[in-house]
């Protein structure tokens, strides 16, 4: 059970890039760490500090210090490896929303399955929400305030549900087991040679 | 009649186990590799006390994580060799198949499944890495998962998803010489753009990706993610069907799975939603410049400036890419000056490609460090066979043990930080080869030109004669 997405409200992490793929989000070399040891302290790491570990002047430790649950960022965020770190760091670092205007397909899904909300909306929006202080999310209206304005996004209509009750996928799919049963003994008279208990 | 059906909608409904009102369809999975990195995932299991479902169908890999520098392949680093132990322990508690360590057809995942005939026509290839795309060449519907897909796929052998919407990218005609693949799949990225195909899945098609050679069509599948597609595939023809036979785990009754397989390829009428045509007779060798797989160009070409950009997020974006790439507004590619190069990784590490790189090089010395680690343990055996190792050796590069290496730099083979990298590999993102490391895509045999050269140079020039 994750915890369920409704709304929330909090100060932005603006990141006005296009781009920013799971390599940044964590470099490979976090990712030996079990998840339980906690992943946040390594999201964007080679942004926040620089190669002797010192911290540099940067955008995500100033939002996370006003306590900030909501990043944005332009187009094709989480674009590239399919790390399910990058959502891990996110997550573990606090935040409960992405809003860009399009992100890396594997990423969403990652996202969803971590309850993190990966929001889409039109690149007119960005530029207004990446300058907001503030933001408001609201899952069940697709919603998002940043002062006197306020945008629609889109999501997944099933990921959206999925959010909103904190459901994971594989319950669900535990509770089909006939129907895959049936599905996997038509299909070896149909497809004999895909399987490899033979070989 | 039957409507006319593409590739990708003839593997997507023969997977369909249901499909749910609200669009999402649970699809069967054929095969399912996983490697050190599927530790999370594991985790997940051993969390619910769960066990594998279908052991027969899912085959671990060690690549990620593996030393390709130390004799009888010893591991010093403890958090590097707990990955490898770790992946052993998983697969040995699940029992299923692993290509360890220490297995003689030990390599890259997406070289070991097409090598050992695990990967073949009209089947779902699955792993926890996006390459997985890769597979696709065989025509299969193969694609990237995250970690908690991952766990969903040992527990069921299935996975919820939407229908991707399709996407053809037609190419004719004869690359030129001095191009492959490489430059082809580079060309592609460039001009759909990193997110290009997002919710896509890709076929490549037209008389150019026919000619091209299995490794040809492995190599252009495997950069179909760099341009955001969900998978690449092409359609399975007789270049396939003739390089899965003898393959150890290609089906014993082939000539029924061949017929079966030769129904696959799109019927002539089908509809894509989007389509892209590209002429191959325009394709020089590419190289990029930037951070994105998207920043590629010409060998011939010269540095963007952002003065001169579209819009001023254009602008920002190349202003930010030649700051990290430590480039000038402007500046002539071909002048860029290297400090090592790397041939290996998923994308170009197969005996082709090092064919390629050693055409280059033979009689050659490389004038900066570089790193050659073939794309499987049987690829290494192979060029050591032909000889090839001895020409990398003679042009002064190292010829490591197969792996993912420096292509991501987890198993410690790393670009030291501000150093420049000419790599074969398919990502330059920032710090993708190391902390501070800079990157340059290219293809074997234009990697093989900069190590001579010391700079980035047109593999052409290097080819006068020889080819
Ligand atoms: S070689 Fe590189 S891209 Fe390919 S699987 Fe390994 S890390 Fe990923």
């Amino acid at each position: 059970m994750m915890r369920p997405f409704r709304q929330v409200s909090s100060p932005v992490c603006a990141l006005p890039q296009p781009n920013v793929d799971t390599d940044q989000l964590i470099p490979a070399r976090f990712m030996k760490r079990p998840r339980s040891e906690g992943y946040g302290s390594f999201l964007l790491y080679d942004t926040r500090f620089d190669e002797a570990g010192a911290p540099r002047t940067n955008p995500v430790d100033d939002a996370l210090a006003r306590g900030a649950q909501v990043m944005v960022a332009r187009r094709n965020f989480g674009s590239g490896s399919s790390r399910e770190a990058a959502v891990y760091a996110l997550v573990d670092a606090g935040f409960r929303c992405v809003i860009a205007p399009s992100f890396g397909d594997i990423f969403s899904g990652n996202a969803v399955n971590n309850g993190l909300l990966p929001a889409v909306v039109d690149e007119a929006c960005v530029e207004t929400l990446l300058a907001a202080d503030v933001v408001s999310v609201d899952l069940e209206a697709c919603r998002v305030w940043a002062g006197e304005a306020v945008f629609a996004f889109r999501i997944d209509p099933v990921w959206r549900v999925k959010l909103l009750n904190g459901w994971s996928d594989i319950d669900l799919t535990l509770s089909h087991a006939d129907a895959i049963r049936a599905f996997a003994q038509a299909d070896r008279l149909r497809r004999p040679w895909a399987r490899l208990d033979s070989n | 009649m039957a409507p006319p059906r593409t590739l990708f909608d003839k593997l997507w409904d023969a997977h369909v186990v249901l499909t749910r009102e609200d669009g999402q369809s649970l699809l069967w999975i054929d095969r399912h590799f996983f490697h050190e990195g599927s530790h999370h995932a594991f985790a997940q299991l051993r969390a619910r006390g769960a066990k594998v479902a279908e052991p027969s169908l899912n085959i671990g890999v060690a690549d990620h994580y593996v030393p390709t520098q130390s004799p009888g392949r010893t591991i010093a680093d403890a958090g590097i060799g707990g990955m490898v132990a770790g992946l052993e322990a998983n697969a040995a508690e699940h029992g299923t198949r692993l290509f360890g360590l220490r297995d003689p057809r030990q390599g890259i995942v997406h070289v070991v499944g097409p090598e050992q005939g695990l990967t073949l026509p009209g089947l779902t290839v699955v792993c926890g890495d996006s390459h997985t795309s890769t597979h696709g060449a065989f025509g299969a519907l193969a694609f990237g998962i995250g970690a908690s897909e991952v766990a969903h796929v040992l527990m069921t052998q299935t996975l919820w998803q939407r229908r991707p919407k399709r996407m053809r990218v037609v190419v004719d005609g004869a690359l030129p010489p001095g191009t492959a693949a490489k430059d082809l799949a580079l060309a592609i990225v460039a001009r759909l753009g990193a997110d290009g195909a997002q919710g896509h899945a890709v076929e490549y098609a037209g008389s150019t990706v026919r000619g091209l050679s299995m490794e040809g069509r492995l190599t252009l599948c495997n950069l179909a993610i760099e341009s955001g597609a969900r998978c690449g595939m092409v359609s399975p023809d007789a270049t396939t069907f003739d390089d899965l036979r003898g393959r150890p785990f290609a089906p014993v009754e082939f000539d029924a799975a061949a017929e079966a397989w030769s129904m696959l390829p799109s019927d002539a009428d089908a509809e894509f939603d989007a389509e892209h045509r590209l002429d191959a007779a325009s394709i020089a060798p590419v190289v990029t410049w930037g951070v994105t797989p998207e920043d590629a160009l010409p060998v011939t070409a010269f540095l963007p400036d952002p003065a001169t950009a579209a819009t001023p997020a254009r602008a920002a974006q190349i202003r930010d890419a030649l700051d990290y790439m430590g480039l000038r507004p402007g500046q002539r590619l071909q002048a860029i000056g290297i400090d090592r190069v790397f041939i290996g990784s998923c994308t170009n590490a197969r005996i082709e490609d090092l064919r390629a790189a050693a055409a280059v090089l033979a009689g050659r010395r490389a004038v900066v460090p570089g790193l050659v680690s073939p794309g499987s343990s049987l690829v290494k055996q192979q060029a050591e066979q032909e000889g090839l190792d001895r020409i990398f050796q003679a042009a002064g590069l190292v010829w490591a043990d197969a792996g993912c290496s420096m292509c991501v730099g987890m198993n410690g083979d790393l670009v030291p930080a501000g150093e420049r990298c000419a790599s074969t590999t398919n990502r330059n993102f920032k710090g993708r080869q190391g902390q501070g490391s800079r990157t340059h895509l290219m293809s074997p045999a234009m990697a093989a030109a900069a190590a001579v050269a010391g700079h980035i140079t047109d593999v052409r020039e290097l080819l006068e004669g020889r080819a």
